[in-house]
């Protein structure tokens, strides 16, 4: 039978739509209005010192939208206007100085696209499989190109003693959310940004001023960044002893695990994205990443592991940048165990959870970077689990 | 080549945001402080979310307890089990804490504190004297509990041989399913929206401005930590405001108040516009022993507007 949409004339298509400036700032249409963050409740005490996840699994490409960006704070998210703004780098420097925010644009600028993942992510998933979504279980990252100053430049400009080889980095909010940070990084390639995708960043990701660490945990992107120390040994804060380490199964626990090791899920077909059309073509795809350095390639296999097969890359992967796979597939309604494996620009190829188990034990929460699996169903329903 | 932005920082500026405490007491204040002081201090401004003991209430963090369980299932990881210096407690308390007003202890408190948290997990007596001249000496358990991230050489080389492609295993079963749990937020699309048209009308004055509420809401989210409104609001740090205003103060069922708020109620102190005033603006000016542990909303605006959002939940 021919289709109404196209025989008959369509409101649409014969009345008037809105004008301009409808919405000065626009927002998604609202059939998308279930693509936003969502927060998992009896993780945290309360939403104040929470955290929240990014819909991954509605989104495709790479870059992350800041209105749906993941959130984490630790003393809630607070409104610092430019013009109350300042950056104060003291310590074993030359001059101690003290910038405004429009200092910090007079500076020579770069932009740069990075991931920025919570050291959490995948944290719930440690001891066996618990949440119902990619969102859920790999959420808590974002991708943003970021426009700002290298911390180069701005700790020239105060001159850094020889025996400044720390930085210690704390935010305006209440938990100040210290962190000390190896000099050596610190000149590598962590930057300030102020604007991201565009734009000024969202409060809620540290607006007028936040750090950028390429390829670490993103508890070292301090936000609403307000002070850097340059000193000679380690804070050793909250931040950095009691938090974001991670126990070992003899009670031992590893400090300074900065670095996000490769990681990738394939964020549809998943929990919250079963197939719903019939048999034949499926897009099946998903992210990739490595703090390391770019990803190389992805594997992907419909049978939990026993055979993998090259995934096709939408670009070739950039450092410290999230990677973009499909995988085209001709599904004929078979149960599948799907799972992907990103190989990284180090040789390093991403491990299962059974052979980082191996290693750790099952007490820590932070820095799972395990093959996920998703059990896609026969009505093309799927659910998280893990497989032998 | 300098830019010659910026200026030179004064030296209160520095002293003012400098205040980084590090595991050999560089950064202390003078100052000392002992549990017995500690557990008053303690119980005014730290218990309602740690407890009495520092054991933690709800899904706060426990700061005391859990000694000798990091090598089993579900350590338990406090000050005491867990932290490998005090000087980390300290600089936390003293820059980040109360919640939700932080930066208002006087360095003796600090002190005091602290000492508390170590009484708490049986580290010291009670009247030992914590002060800047023996805190970095004090060592707590398990300060040789930690090591530098070895990843480089206990996982990279293993996680680094070529990928199997072809008959990687045998056999494959599924071992564990999320939904045995059944912990996964509802989906957004299941709220049922005849729910949300049916819903009572908020109780709103006529002359009330909904700009003015409406910023209330936004002034609001400073309480939200601790207290909730609305359908289905229940007690957390602090109790339930619904219906509150022009209510006796200390007497909502099922809160456990400090006893100065349910001394304040009984003596008759009512939760009108003019006490709601001076409580928001400096709590412990208005009921000195308050566990709220609020730095108060120093714009009259700002009060005006809670307010008047308070004032549209009825019981």
């Amino acid at each position: 039978t021919p289709d109404p949409l196209i025989t008959e004339v369509q409101e649409w298509a014969s009345g008037l739509g809105l004008g301009v400036d409808d919405a000065p700032y626009g927002m998604p249409i609202h059939f998308e209005a279930d693509v936003v963050r969502r927060n998992v409740e009896w993780l945290t005490a309360d939403v104040i010192s929470s955290i929240n996840f990014t819909p991954i699994h509605a989104l495709d490409g790479t870059i992350t939208p800041q209105g749906c960006a993941f959130e984490r704070h630790h003393s809630g998210a607070i409104e610092l206007a430019k013009e109350d703004y300042r950056l104060m780098i003291n310590g074993l420097v030359d001059t101690p100085l003290v910038f405004t925010y429009e200092d910090l644009e007079r500076f020579p600028r770069v932009t740069r696209t990075f991931f920025l993942e919570c050291a959490a992510n995948s944290g719930m998933e440690w001891a066996g499989a618990q949440l119902n979504g990619s969102q859920f279980t790999h959420g808590m990252i974002h991708n943003m190109e970021y426009t700002g100053v290298t911390l180069r430049t701005l700790l020239d400009e105060a001159g850094i003693k020889p025996e400044g080889n720390w930085l210690y980095v704390e935010g305006a909010d209440a938990s100040s959310n210290g962190r000390s940070i190896p000099m050596e990084k610190a000149l590598d390639d962590c930057m300030i940004a102020f604007k991201a995708n565009g734009e000024a960043l969202r409060m809620e990701h540290g607006y007028p001023v936040r750090l950028i660490v390429p390829g670490w945990e993103g508890n070292l992107w301090v936000k609403w960044l307000r002070r850097m120390e340059v000193t000679d040994a380690p804070v050793e804060s909250r931040e950095e002893t009691s938090k974001y380490t991670d126990t070992m199964e003899n009670g031992t626990s590893r400090k300074w695990t900065w670095v996000m090791d490769a990681k990738s899920v394939i964020t549809a077909p998943s929990p919250q994205m079963p197939i719903k059309h019939g048999h034949g073509p499926l897009v099946i795809t998903g992210l990739a990443w490595s703090g390391r350095g770019a990803v190389t390639g992805v594997d992907v296999s419909v049978n939990g592991g026993k055979t993998w097969a090259k995934a096709r890359l939408a670009a070739p992967g950039q450092e410290m940048a999230l990677t973009r796979f499909y995988f085209d597939y001709n599904w004929q309604g078979e149960e599948m165990l799907l799972q992907s494996r990103v190989t990284d620009s180090t040789g390093y190829v991403q491990p299962t959870k059974a052979q980082l188990r191996a290693v750790r034990g099952l007490n820590s929460v932070y820095h799972n970077n395990a093959i996920q699996t998703w059990w896609v169903k026969t009505n093309g329903e799927a659910e998280n689990v893990e497989v032998s | 080549d300098k830019l010659g932005l910026g200026r030179a920082a004064l030296p209160e500026e520095i002293a003012a945001w400098d205040k980084d405490v590090r595991p050999d007491g560089k950064g202390l204040p003078v100052g000392s402080g002992d549990a017995l002081v500690g557990e008053e201090i303690f119980a005014d401004q730290c218990a309602s979310c740690h407890g009495d003991f520092a054991e933690g209430v709800d899904n706060w963090p426990k700061l005391a307890g859990g000694m000798n369980t990091l090598n089993r299932e579900d350590p338990l990881k406090t000050v005491g089990s867990y932290w490998p210096h005090v000087s980390t407690v300290w600089d936390y308390v003293n820059r980040s804490m109360p919640f939700g007003a932080a930066q208002t202890l006087a360095p003796d408190d600090v002190y005091a504190i602290v000492a508390y948290i170590l009484y708490s997990n049986d580290l010291i007596e009670d009247d030992f004297v914590l002060s800047n001249e023996n805190l970095a000496d004090f060592e707590l358990p398990n300060v040789g509990g930690f090591f530098v991230d070895d990843r480089e050489t206990t996982e990279y080389p293993q996680f680094s041989a070529p990928a199997c492609m072809e008959n990687c295993k045998d056999s494959v079963e599924i071992t564990m399913h999320a939904t045995v749990l059944d912990v996964t937020p509802d989906d957004l699309t299941d709220d049922d929206p005849v729910e949300e048209a049916e819903a009572p009308e908020p109780v709103v004055e006529a002359a009330v401005d909904p700009a003015l509420i409406e910023a209330g809401e936004r002034v609001f989210k400073k309480c939200a930590a601790c207290h909730q409104v609305g359908e289905g609001a229940k007690h957390r740090t602090g109790p339930t405001l619904n219906g509150m205003i022009d209510r006796t103060a200390g007497t909502v069922d099922g809160f456990k108040y400090s006893p100065s708020m349910i001394e304040a109620g009984a003596g008759d102190m009512i939760w009108d516009d003019a006490t709601l005033h001076a409580y928001l603006e400096k709590p412990r000016d208005v009921v000195p022993k308050t566990k709220m542990s609020f730095a108060g909303l120093k714009k009259a605006e700002d009060r005006d507007a809670v307010i008047a959002y308070l004032a549209t939940f009825g019981e």
